[in-house]
């Protein structure tokens, strides 16, 4: 797929690929999401900030310069500011695509990272020579400050320019928690989510500190998605069993809602308001216990964001979806184009090829358009 | 109430506040700092804004439970600077008070008199500044909303806003711009539970004051602290009327 390579949010003609939970496509524009629903449906986001999460400066013990990447940490609360995950790359910058930039100097515990305002010290390695736990010196509002004012967004080689903040909130962006953008959400701006309670579905919200997407190395990439934190809020859990007594679908925006709530639900039982850390990873064998459908980007096979949406569809039906994805030219990557993917009502048997078989998209502007039947 | 304290507070007030996480802007000189001290007193998580890196850090040694930022709301590469710093430290938001504000010219001008550029700093700081947060904040605000709070943005407006008075006319326009804003953002948030209103304080014996009017009796002005016990007291009767099902 072509990357979408332009900071824009909401593209005035971004699409939206349609799976339904017959395997059957339609080609929207994303602004047609709302009609999608259903009274009674829940709709579920990601309001997780995104944090400045890239960080440059020098490993004072070899004086090289480095990149340290925060990937993860353990909690959502404020004051726990100090410690994290982080994958840490050597010279360069973003314009280099990820897998080939220098490695780091050799990381040991009690290295010391001299990071702008901030120091950091190794605590230790995580299993890789590049993948480590540090955690920042002085009180926590200074470093607040530090990863406000000199922290980077996380960025790759397929955006040019550098991204500012304001690139990576979506507009429900509330606790700064997130290391890369839980860009699914990019799709709601405020006109959507009204246009959501009109047609008389609801609309929550849980907190998922969406971590870390690439590493530019295979060996640490396969453990993606690392442990994420994350809060379901008592009103979200309050929601969500309304709208199953009212027989509604629970729609996910994005990836990372569908793995805490799965998540709580394997830990509980049900989705109830809770703390937790997502240790799952959610794949073909994953059996979904609460979402019904997913909106999220494009992503391209291989990921384990693209892995995730084989809990929706089989096989078959998922590598048919990308074809149409690569055939119409949809952009992939945060700023790209989406796809609405609904549970296959036979996820393992299913198998009907001809459904792909047509090539009638909609035209420019155009609304809905069934590219197949 | 001149030196509000936890002594003389009704526990009825400090139940209200109990929890509330605010955030004010220009929070280290005139209203903006009398807010900071009498919301801390309050038992509210308080963050508070200003541009001088010593008078936040002042603040924030008197009252060490405040939250202090170093950042200039006018200028637009700074808001995310700030709204990551509020929400990292208070973990969400319930009321954001947008005080800081700039007079345009100074010594006061006639608009005919008054500089572009004098008028953009106004606008910027007035307007464009509590416009830009507020969105930044927009977020937190509708999460605080939906898990039961009652989330309300003050803009501080002024009479200067509604009346058309000489030389005032940076400040004056900024200020009536910003009161609309209000309304326009309140009637469009209210979907998502969101409060925003436009107060005027009156005029105070404040340094911004004193810079616009040099020779007046500063003992026939409101105490900035009296100003704020108002607004507390305001904000108290809108989370008893949301909580009673009121407007």
């Amino acid at each position: 797929m072509i990357p979408a390579n332009v900071p824009i949010q909401r593209r005035a003609g971004a699409r939206l690929l349609v799976v339904d939970s017959r395997g059957q496509t339609r080609d929207l524009l994303r602004s047609n999401f709302p009609t999608l629903l259903h009274p009674g449906d829940i709709v579920v986001a990601n309001d997780a900030a995104t944090l400045p999460a890239s960080i440059f400066g020098v490993h004072k013990r070899s004086g090289r310069s480095i990149e340290v990447r925060l990937a993860g940490s353990e909690s959502l609360s404020p004051e726990d500011v100090k410690q994290f995950s982080a994958v840490i790359f050597g010279e360069g910058n973003h314009r280099t695509a990820t897998e080939r930039r220098p490695s780091p100097p050799e990381l040991r515990p009690g290295d010391t990272l001299e990071l702008g305002p901030l120091t950091a010290i190794v605590l230790q390695l995580i299993g890789h020579p590049r993948f480590v736990m540090i955690r920042f010196e002085g009180p926590s509002t200074r470093i607040w400050e530090g990863l406000a004012r000199y922290g980077r967004p996380i960025q790759y080689s397929h955006i040019s320019t550098p991204l500012a903040i304001w690139d990576t909130w979506t507009p429900i962006a509330g606790p700064p928690v997130a290391f890369e953008p839980p860009s699914a959400g990019f799709a709601l701006d405020w006109r959507t989510l009204n246009a959501i309670h009109r047609i008389g579905a609801r609309f929550a919200t849980i907190t998922h500190a969406a971590g870390i997407s690439s590493t530019g190395d295979d060996e640490l990439d396969a453990r993606l998605p690392f442990d994420e934190p994350y809060r379901i809020p008592e009103s979200t859990a309050r929601s969500i069993r309304l709208a199953r007594a009212d027989g509604g679908r629970l729609i996910a925006i994005g990836t990372t809602v569908v793995r805490a709530l799965e998540h709580a639900a394997s830990v509980h039982g049900v989705v109830c308001e809770t703390m937790g850390l997502a240790v799952n990873k959610i794949g073909p064998t994953t059996e979904l216990r609460v979402v019904d459908a997913i909106l999220s980007g494009t992503h391209e096979p291989g990921t384990s964001h693209h892995k995730l949406l084989s809990a929706f569809l089989n096989q078959h039906t998922l590598a048919k979806m990308d074809q149409v994805l690569r055939e119409y030219s949809y952009l992939t990557h945060e700023f790209g184009d989406s796809i609405f993917v609904e549970k296959s009502r036979h996820r393992e048997s299913w198998m009907e090829p001809s459904i792909f078989g047509l090539r009638n998209r909609a035209p420019e502007g155009g609304d809905t358009s069934p590219l197949s039947f | 109430m001149a030196n509000a304290s936890v002594e003389v507070i009704e526990a009825q007030e400090l139940a209200a506040w109990k929890g509330i996480r605010a955030a004010v802007t220009g929070g280290t000189s005139g209203l903006g700092l009398a807010l900071v001290r009498i919301l801390l007193d309050h038992g509210a998580r308080v963050a508070f804004v200003a541009r001088n890196r010593n008078r936040v850090e002042r603040l924030m040694s008197e009252r060490s439970e405040a939250r202090g930022i170093t950042g200039d709301v006018s200028q637009k590469g700074d808001i995310y600077s700030i709204a990551i710093q509020i929400l990292g430290l208070l973990g969400g938001l319930d009321v954001l008070i947008n005080n800081a504000s700039s007079l345009g010219p100074v010594p006061l001008a006639p608009l005919a008199d008054t500089n572009c550029e004098d008028f953009e700093v106004a606008l910027q700081t007035n307007l464009l500044g509590p416009f830009r947060l507020t969105k930044a904040l927009l977020g937190a605000l509708a999460a605080s909303a939906r898990e039961g709070g009652h989330p309300l943005v003050v803009n501080i407006s002024s009479d200067a806003a509604i009346s058309a008075y000489p030389n005032w006319g940076a400040y004056a326009a900024s200020k009536a711009a910003l009161h609309h804003l209000s309304g326009i953002w309140n009637a469009e948030l209210a979907s998502q539970g969101i409060q925003v209103i436009s107060w005027d304080p009156g005029d105070m014996d404040t340094p911004l004051h004193a810079i616009a009017v040099p020779d007046v009796d500063s003992t026939a002005l409101k105490r900035p602290e009296d100003a704020a016990r108002e607004l507390i007291l305001k904000i108290e009767h809108h989370l008893s009327a949301v909580r009673e099902g009121g407007p």
